[in-house]
């Protein structure tokens, strides 16, 4: 479909109001909603995230492009919830407790919005049990966490510990990050994944949902 | 503003400038140019015939500097204008005219080929902060007689931008202005569209050669610019001291200025040079040295004062391969090059005393010039007054990545290098390989030769430049040129 293109494209260009009104268009032209979305708006999320990681393009661009997109899916979310279409994936995302350095963490939640994802985000010095239960309650499958201290890193092990006693540790899965976290560091306290930055951090929750 | 430093305060210039004048009044300077000293004694020098030295008297010293411009322009192939020497403008050429090349499959060095200069014509083409080509090295493929014009000629057929260039013998200029000619049809357009530059070497102490002074003469006759390389040697081949050496420099490149003007007054030069210290520990000439870079920006000072654009070999270095060493001493020269306004920078890709070309370490500086550049824009304020509204943004927003002001700026307050210059977290750097840097420049290499878009200049002068080159070949005893690569 041209308009789907023509959405891609506009999203690439980071025009967001071009994106609003394409993607109003597309669903007056009864366009499925999620027609739309995979193949309008994430189409042209995926050729962003493509070329940002070729250096073709930099993260203000990046993060230009998502904003467009959430003018596109502002529209189709309360259609794809009507149509009992389920979000691409539902993260719940925080700094953790005694740590009040969200930068980081920001980044990854507007890239992981822009790639499709739904975030909800409790802000900073989150306890590890509002961790848990946000993720209960609003039945989202991967926990985000983030540390730039190393004195505050073991709240991170703090949460897979309690996911682990409640046995939900195969049902949420847990992503952590930060600066002086490391690879190593996520496999000793057991999270299930580790995103170097922000981009890096979409792919590896990609690849916890199990998309490419 | 523009940064600029300094190393020479106006009285010392005019010292330097004042002995320079004396030293080449009472000693004279030899030139072994039967046609360059009748053209002086018609001006009325004392010429010795014996020794083949030439007094030249302050006066016609002045009357050459009176003569000399100010600043010039070069144009690509295609005449587009891509250079204009002037005040305190940069710009980078590789270095010219090694022997070698390092080889980065084998980390060994090795005399390179005619397919080794036509990947190396492919890949300055691709870098954008190196604004001409030079004959980089000597193709060992060729007959020797034809190895400066050979180059020349790869350079003119695979690439556009113009050429820092010289020739070996008297004859090949011949053959070198041709294939100039074959590009811009007439003398006047070369005249008016310079499209290279002859570096041009008196000999140390205060002497010219034969083919040297003649290349002075046939460059001033043709309009193509010279670039005068004195390269005095500290402690060697001039006096230990950096001003000793200063005035013995000052001295053998205004012999060339008085040669070049008077021959054809406002004929374009470069205050350039090649200076060096003397290592006396392990008889060396070391370009990396500190005191090697502060004798280049002092000369390009003087070059300044006398009203003259100017040139140095200073972004290289003496390492053997592309390590820690080839880095720091290109970059320290590059920085303080850019700092002084020296107009054309030579260097870049060169190790081993000037005698090793290596194309990954090209791509490395040329990462190392776009910094340079880049500092040289200085710090300018842009929508800064006042501070208020962009504060309250970022208070509001928590991030300015996405604000119309980093938009607006981001590309002019900051250079973004390539990918030879790691700024990768570890995490990313090991995703990728946890390549060296060495790797990483090597692949760019061959990503750059791989995107590399054939010269637009018309088929018709290149089929008349192959022309030209195969009868020169033909002149010397060679049958054939070697193959190239489409």
């Amino acid at each position: 479909m041209i308009i789907l293109n023509e959405i891609a494209q506009s999203l690439q260009k980071g025009d967001h109001k071009m994106v609003f009104e394409l993607t109003k268009q597309a669903i007056e032209q009864n366009l499925s909603p999620k027609e739309i979305l995979d193949d309008g708006l994430i189409a042209g999320m995926n050729v962003i995230g493509e070329r940002f990681r070729r250096h073709e393009i930099f993260l203000p661009d990046v993060l230009v492009a998502a904003k467009a997109m959430y003018a596109g899916m502002d529209q189709l979310k309360p259609l794809l919830i009507q149509e009992g279409i389920p979000s691409r994936g539902k993260i719940v995302l925080g700094t953790v407790q005694g740590d009040l350095h969200d930068i980081g963490k920001n980044l990854v939640g507007i890239m992981l919005k822009g790639a499709g994802f739904e975030v909800i985000d409790l802000g900073k010095n989150v306890p590890p049990e509002k961790f848990i239960e946000t993720a209960q309650t609003e039945n989202a499958s991967v926990i985000g966490m983030s540390a730039l201290l190393t004195t505050t890193m073991p709240m991170m092990g703090r949460v897979t510990e309690i996911l682990k006693e409640k046995k939900l540790d195969k049902k949420i899965k847990t992503i952590v990050g930060g600066a002086p976290v490391s690879e190593e560091y996520a496999r000793k306290i057991s999270a299930d994944s580790y995103g170097f930055d922000a981009a890096n951090a979409v792919d590896r929750v990609k690849a916890l949902f199990k998309f490419n | 503003m523009r940064p600029v430093i300094k190393f020479l305060d106006e009285d010392l210039i005019k010292k330097i400038i004042n002995e320079a004048m004396q030293i080449l009044s009472t000693l004279g300077v030899e030139i072994h140019n039967d046609n360059v000293l009748a053209m002086l004694s018609d001006y009325g020098m004392k010429i010795e015939k014996d020794t083949k030295k030439v007094y030249l008297n302050e006066d016609i010293i002045q009357r050459a500097l009176n003569s000399s411009p100010a600043s010039f322009k070069l144009f690509d192939v295609l005449e587009r204008e891509t250079h204009h020497f002037s005040e305190y403008n940069i710009y980078f050429t590789p270095g010219s005219a090694a022997l070698n090349i390092l080889d980065h499959s084998s980390q060994k060095m090795r005399k390179p080929n005619t397919t080794d200069y036509v990947n190396y014509a492919k890949l300055v083409s691709r870098l954008e902060n190196i604004a001409s080509q030079s004959t980089a090295f000597i193709p060992a493929d060729v007959h020797e007689k034809i190895s400066d014009s050979y180059r020349l000629f790869l350079s003119l057929l695979y690439g556009e931008k113009p050429v820092v260039t010289g020739t070996f013998t008297i004859e090949a200029f011949q053959i070198m202005k041709e294939l100039q000619l074959a590009i811009r049809g007439t003398k006047e357009n070369l005249q008016e569209k310079p499209l290279t530059v002859f570096s041009c070497c008196p000999t140390s102490p205060l002497r010219w050669s034969d083919v040297t002074s003649q290349n002075v003469v046939d460059c001033a006759e043709y309009g193509i610019p010279v670039e005068f390389i004195a390269m005095p040697l500290s402690g060697f081949m001039a006096p230990v001291t950096i001003v000793g050496t200063l005035i013995q420099h000052t001295a053998e490149t205004l012999s060339g200025i008085v040669i070049s003007q008077l021959d054809k007054p406002g004929a374009p030069m470069l205050f350039g040079g090649s200076p060096a210290i003397f290592d006396v520990r392990y008889e060396t000439t070391p370009m990396g040295a500190i005191e090697t870079m502060m004798i280049d920006c002092a000369y390009n000072e003087i070059g300044k004062y006398l009203g003259l654009p100017t040139q140095a070999y200073i972004c290289l270095s003496d390492a053997k391969l592309l390590d820690a060493q080839a880095g720091l001493e290109s970059a320290t020269g590059a920085t303080l090059a850019a700092l002084s306004g020296i107009n054309n920078i030579s260097g870049p890709g060169m190790l081993d005393f000037e005698s090793c070309q290596s194309l990954e370490k090209l791509v490395l500086d040329n990462e190392i010039c776009g910094m340079s550049l880049r500092l040289i824009k200085g710090i300018e304020p842009k929508e800064d007054f006042p501070s208020q509204p962009i504060f309250q943004e970022l208070l509001e927003e928590q991030h300015l990545l996405i604000s119309d002001h980093t938009r607006k700026y981001l590309k002019e307050e900051q250079y973004f290098p390539g990918l030879v210059i790691d700024r990768a977290n570890r995490s990313r750097w090991k995703e990728e390989g946890s390549q060296t840097l060495g790797e990483r420049a090597h692949r760019e290499v061959e990503r750059l030769i791989q995107e590399y878009q054939p010269s637009e200049l018309s088929d018709e002068t290149k089929k008349e430049m192959i022309h030209l080159m195969e009868n020169e070949a033909h002149r010397v005893g060679q049958d054939r040129l070697p193959q190239r690569k489409p």
